[in-house]
């Protein structure tokens, strides 16, 4: 399993190639990769329902104790399962789908990034390896949602979620640091059997609040949820892959993965289940008015999302059973659905549900698959999404704490879900032909397989549900339980008042549907409020933040040269003068041996500064900064420096020459601002500090010269009798490949701006 | 500027210049010098010949841009850098030749001395260009 994410990885760096290659066959040949390690995954799938748990471990960073490891255990494998399998079916679909897009190449590029990021998150069992392929799922999401960067909207929508994510990503790593501190090591599977002493421990509240706010912003709960909707920019592949079915349930995979050792406080199942809540009512409720497909079931999801973490919140058995079956029910159908909205949408022309109606004689196929998936996210019986409900209620019927008030939350919220699938599932291909879609067609084989396909795994999954429970779902929930998991998933129990509960929820969302003008008309002004919700205050203190970033930018970055040097300047010496110690300060002067030359050399220096000071043509000035520049090699060629003069010497006449060329181009205000008084002030500054420096430094050794370090091993180590040379290149070496860099980018950016004034000549002369 | 003198000075000291500065890089482990300094000596050569014969003879007396020197000069200081991983050392570890005249040492100078001709040079050539035209 190791290798599964660099192989990934690998694959997507070919991507781009092969589809040139390879055109309309790309999609197929690249799912076989996904599909392949879909395959390996089922095939270990029954040894890991019996409690094997293959792994692997190897050291990445051993100076930070970070491990290249991996685990597959039940909740891993089947999340693997979801990724991968869902990831074939997802190529093929985009490579008929985005078939005419000129950036299919780079889509699948962007795609295989983030299958391999996901499939590293769920199987990593080191919690900054983790971290690692969140943050890369959150950046490839961004390159996806603004595939088409041309569109504002696009770029909008991308930046927002790679914000809010990330921003959620950062405080989560800051949890993680303080939950390894507390727990001592970085492995998951360490930490996870802590649970007690981790919540006893000090800093438990600060962990909890930062890594819930990393899984929230992920999963897209309230306040956070704004995001995901609003991805609903990405191609139609992509929000069906990253923001309905895998990438958003990392959020609820972590709360699930770590509810072990976070989980079971009283802090943990308030926070969870009032978050849940608002989050599946809200995303329940915002659904009901939505007119754009895509958008209504991005709502949906945000509700289910809600739901999940309303039962992790919970904490009993069931609920860790009903997480687990809803988790899996909802990736089906939901994956399902929005691969049907791809659908009509490319074959009718519109995704807008008041433009469309009666396609179910042009689009068989898809409206087979929207009408069982659509079932499925009702809960109707047989299928999966039924056995999601039952347990759900179940949960919610026998929750330790709130029943009375959840209860009936999640009931009313699943009624706003049944209306959201009759909608989708049924409403677009039943009754009179819509205008929009006169010449409405089913979309080709490779459409058409995504979401028949996954419906129905989600009828199968219901009508073999003992296997189904025994393989993928006993397994994952005691990950998330440590224990044994709960038994007895089954479409019939006989008349239960589970099962009346089940039902009217069908009859009421179906009572809703009769009178769907009136739904959508009163649920409308939910939207009014989303729109100056959490997104506008978020989008306003972006913006206050963006401004206030250009004031201060524009305080410092005025334009001005010589305001720059005087800044920058003045406050150099200003800080080097206010922490010389000054009670060590000691006279000194020339003594008897002082050589001659050594005077002369100093008159000469003072002497050209003070032409220097004087001039009045910039060429002037520069030839008598050169002339201190020689006198100043002078000294260190006579104090025994000849490398540093060798170097000052070259170096001046350098100065010399570019001074002379850029000084004559620069304005020369009539009143310059600051004004030449300050700029004396800083230059006497500069000078008594620099003075005053020398006269300290001569007075003592404060501490061991470090010079002496390198005379004794200079030979020896390095091979060198020129200590100054072997520092440069061996014993600092890497200090010198960083100012080479910064040597090269600072050309990059001269040679940038000479030719933005002077494009065309640049171009000729060069 | 077109002065006889300067233009037959410069013919004569631009390789002097540039023997000069690969003289003071082979040197620089031991003695005075070393890929900065030579580096250095090595664009005065080109600024010479700007000066006295304009910067596009000064791109002419050197078969590849200046430009490209740059990241030629990094490659081989990062190369240098890396070799000792194939060994299994640290980064940056110096490999000597046997004699200890050839070493990891030397090449990262070079790349040093390319990279500190190949910035300087292409500045000052463009500034001058600027000035030209």
């Amino acid at each position: 399993m190791e290798w599964m994410v660099p192989f990934v990885f690998g694959v997507g760096a070919l991507a781009p190639a092969l589809h040139t290659r390879l055109r309309v066959w790309s999609g197929p040949v690249l799912a076989l990769v996904p599909a392949g390690i879909a395959l390996y995954a089922a095939a270990r799938q029954p040894a890991i329902s019996d409690g094997a748990v293959p792994e692997f471990r190897a050291s990445w960073i051993p100076s930070l104790g970070i491990d290249w490891a991996f685990r597959q255990d039940g909740l891993s494998n089947l999340f693997v399962l979801l990724v991968a399998g869902i990831g074939a079916l997802i190529v093929v679909y985009a490579g008929a789908y985005l078939r005419e897009h000129p950036r299919l190449g780079r889509f699948y590029a962007f795609l295989f990034v983030f299958m391999g990021a996901m499939l590293g998150l769920v199987t990593a069992d080191d919690l900054f390896l983790l971290f690692v392929f969140w943050e890369l799922t959150t950046v490839s999401s961004f390159l996806l949602i603004a595939l088409d960067h041309e569109k504002e909207a696009a770029r909008k929508a991308a930046l927002q979620s790679l914000l809010v994510t990330a921003a959620g990503g950062l405080a989560m790593l800051a949890g993680f640091i303080l939950l390894v501190d507390a727990a001592g090591t970085s492995a998951i599977s360490q930490i996870v059997l802590q649970g007690e002493s981790l919540r006893a421990h000090a800093s438990y509240p600060w962990i909890l609040a930062l890594i819930l706010l990393g899984a929230f912003t992920k999963s897209a709960q309230v306040p956070f949820h704004f995001w995901l909707p609003a991805a609903m920019q990405a191609p139609t592949p992509a929000s069906a892959y990253l923001h309905s079915s895998t990438m958003v349930k990392a959020g609820v995979f972590l709360l699930a993965r770590l509810s072990p050792a976070l989980g079971g406080s009283d802090a943990w199942a308030a926070t969870l289940l009032v978050v849940g809540a608002a989050t599946t009512l809200l995303g329940g409720l915002l659904a009901l008015s939505q007119d754009d497909l895509k958008r209504l079931l991005a709502y949906s999801t945000v509700s289910v999302l809600g739901l999940l973490t309303l039962l992790l919140g919970l904490g009993t058995p069931i609920a860790a059973q009903a997480f687990v079956v809803t988790l899996l029910a909802h990736a089906f159908y939901k994956g399902a659905l929005f691969l049907v909205a791809g659908n009509v949408d490319h074959g009718a022309g519109s995704r807008l549900l008041s433009q469309l109606g009666g396609l179910r004689e042009a689009m068989p196929w898809t409206a087979a698959a929207a009408l069982l998936a659509g079932l499925s996210m009702a809960g109707g019986p047989p299928l999966f999404g039924f056995l999601a409900k039952e347990t759900a209620y179940e949960a919610v019927l026998e929750a330790p704490v709130g029943s009375w008030l959840l209860a009936p939350l999640v009931i009313g919220t699943a009624v706003t879900l049944v209306f959201a699938a009759i909608r989708v599932g049924l409403s677009p291909f039943k009754g009179e032909l819509g205008e929009a879609a006169r010449d409405a067609h089913d979309a080709g084989p490779a459409m058409r397989l995504g979401p028949l396909v996954l419906a129905t795994t989600g009828v199968l999954a219901g009508l073999l549900v003992g296997p189904a429970e025994r393989l993928l779902v006993a397994p994952a929930a005691s990950v998330v339980l440590q224990g044994e998991a709960p038994t007895g998933l089954a479409l019939w129990h006989g008349f239960t008042p589970i099962l009346a509960l089940s039902l009217l929820t069908l009859a009421a969302g179906a009572f809703l549907y009769r009178h769907r003008e009136r739904v959508v008309a009163a649920a409308a002004p939910g939207m009014a409020f989303e729109r100056r919700g959490p997104a506008w205050l978020w989008d306003r203190g972006w913006e206050l933040g963006l401004a206030a970033a250009a004031r201060g930018a524009h305080a410092f970055q005025n334009g001005s040269l010589r305001r720059y040097l005087v800044v920058t300047l003045g406050v150099g010496f200003a800080v080097v003068a206010l922490s010389l110690p000054l009670s060590d300060l000691r006279a000194a002067g020339p003594t008897a041996d002082t050589p001659i030359v050594g005077i002369a050399a100093s008159l000469l220096v003072v002497f050209a500064a003070a032409v220097m000071a004087r001039a009045r043509t910039p060429f002037l000035a520069v030839a008598a900064l050169g002339a201190v520049g020689f006198g100043v090699s002078l000294l260190f060629l006579m104090f025994s420096a000849p490398d540093l003069a060798l170097t000052q010497l070259v170096v001046e006449v350098l100065t010399v020459v570019l001074l002379a060329l850029v000084l004559p181009r620069l304005p020369r205000p009539a009143k310059p601002k600051p004004a030449r008084a300050v700029a004396i002030g800083v230059a006497v500054l500069g000078g008594a500090t620099m003075a005053g420096a020398s006269l300290v430094a001569m007075a003592g050794e404060p501490f061991e010269p470090i010079s002496r370090f390198f005379e004794e091993r200079s030979v020896i180590e390095a091979h060198g009798r020129n200590i100054v040379n072997v520092i440069l290149v061996d014993f600092r070496a890497l200090d010198t490949l960083g100012e080479i860099t910064v040597l090269a980018v600072t050309a990059l950016g001269i040679l940038t701006l000479l030719r933005r004034r002077r494009p065309s000549d640049a171009e000729v002369q060069a | 500027m077109s002065s006889v003198i300067l233009r037959t000075a410069a013919r004569y000291m631009m390789p002097l210049l540039l023997l000069f500065s690969v003289f003071l890089l082979w040197r620089g482990h031991h003695e005075p010098g070393g890929g900065f300094a030579g580096g250095l000596v090595a664009a005065t050569a080109f600024v010479l010949v700007a000066f006295s014969e304009g910067p596009a003879a000064a791109r002419r007396s050197l078969p590849i841009s200046t430009w490209t020197l740059i990241p030629i000069g990094l490659g081989l200081s990062s190369v240098s850098a890396l070799l000792p991983l194939l060994q299994g050392l640290p980064p940056l570890t110096g490999l000597w030749l046997p004699g200890d005249k050839l070493g990891t040492p030397l090449l990262f100078d070079a790349g040093v001395y390319a990279t500190v001709l190949g910035v300087v040079a292409s500045v000052l050539l463009a500034l001058m260009e600027e000035e030209t035209s």
